[in-house]
């Protein structure tokens, strides 16, 4: 699993973090998204899964 | 059967796929566009930093992996409750096991604006697309309503160099949301960047010449003149077309704690009110969260789970380079106070409290931190 993320797209809502926190973190200042794992281990891709489909500005891209 | 092709609706048979369903799903759409989102619209779009294609909410090859048939550019005109089937403007009978109602909602105009030109709605594309072009030569432009949408809107054509009014019921923009602290301080932004508040005054029409609009006439007797006048009064739910299907309508389509309308009859996003569990209460949100994840639990319901849905609401704001987060359910009537940075320097979280519970918390260019708090306090 590849991740892609479209940091001028993020709102900063948080919703990545929530979901998955090993892969997903935010900037300390504006809170944009931060890839902490752009290919992680396939016992979070439920996690990753559901990041992407949460996120409310569609930031977050999985190529399987 | 998916009605309303947008953010609830594409995220509802995004979900279905991923919770495994594998029957034919079809999305009736009564715009043409592909399906796009419209947070960006009142910001990067209407700003020009976005073309059209940036604010589409997948790209067509994630629509097709979807496998679902997209019928855009017809509306569904009735549906028939008993053998769930919807009925389409170019005459087409759709009948489905389950019927997802994702019709959103439609802005409220003022009675004299149908015609004139220079008066503008935000909703869709369209609306954004003839928005734009007529801000382009920084027009005067007056906004009239002060709620979260009309104060985006006011920022946004500053930011484009217009000289801007923001005229409201409200006492103080977003007022009723945010009661008289925050809203004070969105006041004092706004002013600082240079718009010219007009708080606490009704508007009583608009005044045209030669079919185009002059300005805006206050109850007061105050005349704001204007090139463009952007009406951003509130909305409503679209379910004209359920009229008479016996379905219950009373400021949306009212569900069950499943977001259930009738049997094998769903509701999602803008246009559904349903029974929150938690709050006891029937509640209608009108934000991108909700969207996707009442679609989540709608779905999750059509394939035969029982899940009520009992989110905490959550909602941002852009305006000039602040952001305002919100999470949980907020009142005017709440006692706010500051926990974390500082008002003065633009950076801040607040708790809203009753009955000493927090029933909500806000950031004010806080995001990585008021995520956080709302872990802390409101799960
Ligand atoms: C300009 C703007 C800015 C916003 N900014 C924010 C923000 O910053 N943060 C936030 O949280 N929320 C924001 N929102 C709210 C957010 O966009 C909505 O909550 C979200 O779009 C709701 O999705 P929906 O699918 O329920 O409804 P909609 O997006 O309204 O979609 C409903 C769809 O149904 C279609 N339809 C209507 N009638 C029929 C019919 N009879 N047959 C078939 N199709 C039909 C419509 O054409 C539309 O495409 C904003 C909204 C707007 C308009
Ligand atoms: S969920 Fe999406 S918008 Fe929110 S912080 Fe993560 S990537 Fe950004």
């Amino acid at each position: 699993m590849k991740i892609i993320v479209d940091q001028d797209k993020c709102v900063a809502s948080g919703q990545c973090v929530s979901s998955a926190p090993d892969v997903f973190d935010q900037r300390e200042d504006d809170g944009i998204v931060v890839l902490l794992n752009d290919n992680p281990p396939a016992g979070l891709a439920d996690d990753v899964r559901q990041a992407a489909a949460l996120c409310p500005a569609l930031v977050i891209t999985i190529v399987e | 059967m998916i009605v309303g092709a947008s953010a609830a609706g594409l995220s509802t048979a995004e979900a279905l796929r991923r919770q495994g369903y594998q029957d034919p799903i079809t999305i009736l759409g009564a715009e043409a566009d592909p399906p796009y989102d419209r947070p960006p619209l009142s910001k990067q779009y209407l700003r020009g930093d976005w073309d059209a294609d940036r604010t589409r909410l997948r790209p067509d090859s994630m629509l097709d992996a979807l496998g679902a048939n997209f019928i855009l550019g017809d509306p569904a005109i009735s549906l028939d409750v008993d053998r769930r089937l919807v009925r389409s403007a170019a005459g087409r009978e759709l009948a489905a096991d389950a019927i997802v109602i994702a019709t959103g909602l439609r802005p409220r105009a003022l009675p004299d604006q149908a015609g004139l030109a220079g008066v503008h709605v935000l909703r869709t594309l369209a609306d954004a697309a003839a928005l734009r072009a007529d801000l382009s030569n920084a027009p005067k432009v007056v906004v009239v309503g002060n709620g979260v949408l009309g104060v985006e809107l006011a920022a946004t054509a500053r930011q484009l160099g217009c000289a801007v009014t923001l005229t409201g019921r409200q006492a103080a923009p977003m007022e009723s949301q945010f009661g008289p602290m925050v809203a004070g301080l969105v006041a004092q932004l706004h002013t600082t960047e240079g718009v010219e508040l007009h708080s606490g005054t009704a508007v009583t029409g608009l005044t045209p010449a030669d079919g185009r609009v002059t300005g805006v006439q206050l109850a007061g007797g105050d005349h704001l003149p204007a090139e463009v006048v952007i009406v951003a009064i509130g909305s409503e739910p679209v379910t004209d077309w359920l009229a008479g299907s016996g379905l219950r309508l009373d400021d949306g389509v009212v569900c069950d704690s499943r977001c259930r309308a009738a049997d094998g009859i769903y509701a999602a996003g803008d246009v559904a009110r349903w029974y929150h569990d938690g709050q006891r209460a029937l509640l209608r949100l009108e934000n991108r969260t909700n969207a996707t994840e009442q679609a989540a639990c709608v779905a999750a319901n059509i394939v035969g789970e029982s899940h009520s849905y009992v989110p905490v609401p959550y909602f941002w704001s852009d305006q000039f380079v602040t952001k305002i987060q919100v999470h949980g359910i907020q009142t005017a009537d709440a006692e706010v106070t500051v926990v974390e940075g500082n008002p003065a320097d633009h950076r801040f979280i607040a708790h809203y409290r009753r009955d000493d519970r927090v029933i909500a918390v806000l950031g004010w260019n806080m995001p990585k931190q008021i995520r956080l708090h709302k872990q802390q306090y409101l799960t």
